[in-house]
Formats: C-alpha cells, sequence, structure tokens
C-alpha cells in the first residue's frame, strides 16, 4: 500500500511538472516519466500485459512522435501566442466546474471498493486474451475497425494536396 | 534453499553485466580487426600481443579525454542522454534464458535472471525506450547537426519497430507464448525456429540492424551529411557511452536473434551429451554454444557493416514501410493458414 501511495504521489507530482514546465520539450519529458508511473501502476495491479503495452505505445512510440514534432517545431518566445483576458477568464470558470464536479462525483463513490480486484490473474495475457476474444469479440472487432478508419482518414488527408502530374 | 538462490541470482546478474560489457568492449577490437581483414590491412597491433589490449588502451583514453559540456547545451539533459543510453542497453540481458537449468551441489538453477511472462514484450519495450537516449541527447547539445541525427535515429527507430512486431507475431503464432525460456526449450534439439520461420528471420535481422544503428542503416551518424550524427557535441566518456552501448545494443540483439530464431542453448545431439557428462556440463555446453551463434552474428553484423554501403534516407524509409511491412503482414497471413492447415 505504501508503493501505491508513493507512486501515486509521483505520478501527480510529474503531471504537475508537465504543466508547469516552461520548455515544451521538458514537459514532454515530464509526460515520459508520467507514464512511466502509470506503468508501475499496472505491475502493482498485476496487470502485465497492459504494463508491457503502455509502455511500448506510450512511452515508447507516441511520446516519441509528440517529442519528435515538439523537436521540429521552433518554440520560441516571440512566437508563443498572447491569450486575451477573457479567455484566461473562461479558462478559470471552466476548470472550476470540472473541479465541482469531479469532487462531487468522488463523494458519491464513497470508500474505496476491497473487492474490485475479484481476479489477480485476469491481467496476464493469456486471460486477457482469451476474454477480449469470447465476452468483448465483437467491441474489440469494432474497436479495431475504428482505428482502421482513422488511419485511412489520416493518409487521405496527407495526400489530399498532391496534384496532378505536371505535364 | 531460497538464501542460496537469492545469492545465485545475485552472481547471475553480476556475470551476465561484467560479460556483456568485456563483450562490447572487444566488439569495437573485432570490429576493427575484421574491416581490417576485409580491407586486406592488418588492423590494430601495437598494444599487447596481436593488439588484444586495444580496447583497455582505448577506454583509459576515453576517460582521460577532456569534459566539453557546450555552454549552451542543456546541461542536466545533457549527461541524461548518454546515460540512458547505455542502461536501456544494459537492462535487456535480464530475461535472456542463457541455458537450461543447472545442477550445483544438490541445487537446480535457472540461468536466466528473471522469467516474465510477457519476456518478448520487455525486450520491445526496452528497445523503444533506447530511442530517448539518442534523442534527449541529440537535442540537448543545441546543435543542428545533433538534432537532425536524433530526428532520424527517432524516425527510423518508429518504422522498423513496427515491421519488427509484426515478424514477431508470426513467430508468436507458432509458439502461443510470450515467454523467452518457453520458446528456448520449445526449440529442443534441432527443431529451430528458423526453419519453421525463414522469412520472419530475415524480416527480423533487417529491423535489427535498424534498430542497433548499424550500418548499412546508421543514419542517424552519417558523417559526410552529419558531421557526427546525435554524438557530435559529445566528448570523453559521454561518447564513450554513445559508441559502447551500440555494441552492448548489438549483443542484446544478437543474443535475442539466437534465442528467438535459432535455437537459443539447444543444439542436436544434446541429450546425448547431457546423458554422458551429467547435468552441471551439459547446461554449461549449451551456454558455449550459444555463445558460439551470438559471436557469429555479432561477425555477420560486421561482416554486413564492411561489406553494404549505407542507404540513402528516403530509401531507408521505402523500405521500412513499402517492403518490410506488407512483407511481415504477408509472413502472418501465410503462417496463419498454413498452420491451420496442418492442424
Amino acid at each position: 500500500m505504501s508503493t501505491f501511495y508513493f507512486i501515486a504521489f509521483l505520478s501527480i507530482f510529474f503531471s504537475i511538472l508537465v504543466i508547469s514546465a516552461k520548455n515544451p520539450v521538458h514537459s514532454i519529458l515530464y509526460l515520459i516519466l508520467t507514464f512511466f508511473t502509470f506503468t508501475i501502476h499496472y505491475i502493482l495491479l498485476n496487470a502485465q500485459f497492459l504494463a508491457i503495452v503502455n509502455f511500448i505505445v506510450y512511452m515508447g512510440a507516441i511520446l516519441v512522435l509528440f517529442l519528435y514534432t515538439l523537436m521540429l517545431i521552433n518554440l520560441n518566445k516571440e512566437s508563443e501566442p498572447v491569450k486575451p483576458f477573457m479567455v484566461k477568464v473562461a479558462g478559470v470558470f471552466g476548470g472550476g466546474i470540472l473541479a465541482v464536479a469531479v469532487a462531487s462525483s468522488l463523494k458519491l463513490i464513497g470508500a474505496s471498493n476491497p473487492v474490485l480486484l475479484q481476479n489477480p490473474d485476469l491481467g496476464l495475457v493469456k486471460n486477457l486474451g482469451k476474454v477480449l476474444f469470447n465476452e468483448f469479440l465483437l467491441p474489440f472487432e469494432v474497436s479495431s475497425v475504428l482505428l482502421l478508419s482513422a488511419m485511412v482518414g489520416a493518409v487521405l488527408l496527407a495526400t489530399k494536396e498532391k496534384e496532378p502530374k505536371a505535364a | 534453499m531460497e538464501t542460496t538462490d537469492l545469492i545465485f541470482r545475485i552472481v547471475l546478474i553480476v556475470v551476465i553485466f561484467a560479460i556483456s560489457l568485456v563483450v562490447a568492449m572487444y566488439s569495437t577490437y573485432a570490429e576493427r580487426k575484421v574491416a581490417a581483414f576485409f580491407q586486406d590491412r592488418i588492423g590494430p597491433n601495437r598494444a599487447g600481443p596481436w593488439g588484444i589490449l586495444q580496447p583497455l588502451a582505448d577506454g583509459g583514453k576515453m576517460f582521460l579525454k577532456e569534459e566539453i559540456i557546450p555552454t549552451n547545451a542543456t546541461g542536466f539533459l545533457f549527461i541524461v542522454g548518454p546515460s540512458l543510453a547505455i542502461l536501456t542497453a544494459c537492462i535487456g540481458s535480464a530475461v535472456i534464458p542463457w541455458g537450461s537449468a543447472i545442477a550445483i551441489g544438490g541445487h537446480t538453477f535457472d540461468l536466466q535472471v528473471t522469467d516474465i511472462n510477457v519476456g518478448v514484450l520487455y525486450i520491445f519495450g526496452v528497445v523503444s525506450l533506447g530511442v530517448y537516449g539518442i534523442m534527449i541527447g541529440g537535442w540537448a547539445s543545441n546543435n543542428k547537426y545533433s538534432l537532425l541525427g536524433a530526428i532520424r535515429a527517432a524516425s527510423q527507430n518508429i518504422s522498423y519497430e513496427i515491421s519488427m512486431g509484426l515478424s514477431i507475431i508470426a513467430l508468436l503464432m507458432l509458439t502461443g507464448t510470450l515467454s523467452l525460456k518457453e520458446i528456448a526449450e520449445q526449440q529442443h534439439g534441432f527443431a529451430w525456429n528458423v526453419w519453421r520461420q525463414p522469412l520472419g528471420f530475415i524480416l527480423f535481422l533487417v529491423c535489427a540492424f535498424a534498430e542497433t544503428n548499424r550500418s548499412p542503416f546508421d543514419l542517424p551518424e552519417c558523417e559526410t551529411e552529419l558531421v557526427g550524427g546525435y554524438h557530435t557535441e559529445y566528448s570523453s566518456m559521454k561518447l564513450g557511452f554513445y559508441l559502447f552501448a551500440e555494441y552492448i545494443n548489438m549483443f542484446i540483439s544478437s543474443a535475442v536473434m539466437a534465442t528467438l530464431y535459432w535455437g537459443g542453448y539447444n543444439y542436436p545431439g544434446m541429450d546425448w551429451v547431457a546423458a554422458h557428462v551429467g547435468p552441471t556440463i551439459g547446461p554449461l555446453i549449451g551456454v558455449v554454444v550459444l555463445f558460439g551463434k551470438i559471436f557469429f552474428s555479432i561477425f555477420f553484423f560486421m561482416w554486413v557493416r564492411w561489406t553494404i554501403p549505407r542507404f540513402r534516407y528516403d530509401q531507408l524509409m521505402d523500405l521500412g514501410w513499402k517492403i518490410l511491412i506488407p512483407l511481415a503482414i504477408a509472413n502472418i497471413v501465410l503462417t496463419g493458414v498454413i498452420s491451420t492447415l496442418l492442424k
């Protein structure tokens, strides 16, 4: 339990650093650390497959692309967008509403449910695969089609401006 | 029993760590000797007989060189880069089975640091983490050449990780497990996976060259275009770490390839040998066989480096996305169809 509190503290600590870091590249590096703490959370829950997939996909691929893009964009102080006063007020107002909503929903949940993890071996690859491909086969396949359509859409957007071959 | 197990494990970790460092050290020497052989030269022959003390001399030189941190570099990240590179290179060896269970003084020990049931994915995770060392170092140098080298490394690694993962999926369809220990056990004797997955092995091999940034895919450090690539600004032992990490990566990826495709510590006639020399010497012969395979694979890496010229960047991307990925998907379909028909 103390491990959980320590890791949870680190998660929150690094995610605060993500939004408070001045340099966007540093901010991404803190985000990588935040995702690494999530991996540890999954391992603590004995969800090995989820942990390693989070590690490979989020830390190893998606955040590398984030970093890649940010390194190519020239983010100087001069090019930083200046936010109008009204936008800041709206941001504070929206954030306050979100905080109230989260606080009230947390209150509804009440004390944590200790029997949440009924089957501790559920996260192992074999069991997870069996559950996914038996009970949740249709949603699983539908979500894969969703990802495929997103991919096709991205390719279409990228090739849209290609002009016909010049004579 | 618990304590002896623990002690054995700690000893194993230290031994594996030492072996990977020594192998990496002597790979630098071997690379120069192999290059000399291919180019009809003599190679390093001054330090000690046949120059075998050359790696020590090189290491001493690296340590004694002046440490330079450029004024405009991001100080902390400039140091994190090479540290991360060498760290990720070293932790990959934890899941590789170096031999079958060995009996010492009445106890049986596994010659593997830890057998997690997602071992193959762990290797992938470590590989995908390796690119951060290069990216962070290249960015923190605050140098255009370093940044371009780092960006090349990132795009190259991500592109080739996909086809590497797809080539592994076909293998996993046959083995039915993600544990490297079980995969090695299934290839008992001469039933190596490479006979069942020849195309998958070739795809994996090409991707391994790209992931370790070895020639012909060493574009992140292409000196004709980028001075030194991501390590242009580095000096002294920080540069040494980057170069060393490359050789350790080569060693680990050779070990992974040997375990996944070339039967690991298995060799034909191993039952006969094990029955005649006993349960202590038998697994040790297996370890020697595994290292033989690894050394041949490292030699192959060097052979290719001094034979094939470097790719152009667009050729690299074309090969990765337009040839390797479709081939890997075809391999998955083929494997699925054949294994269903033969069932």
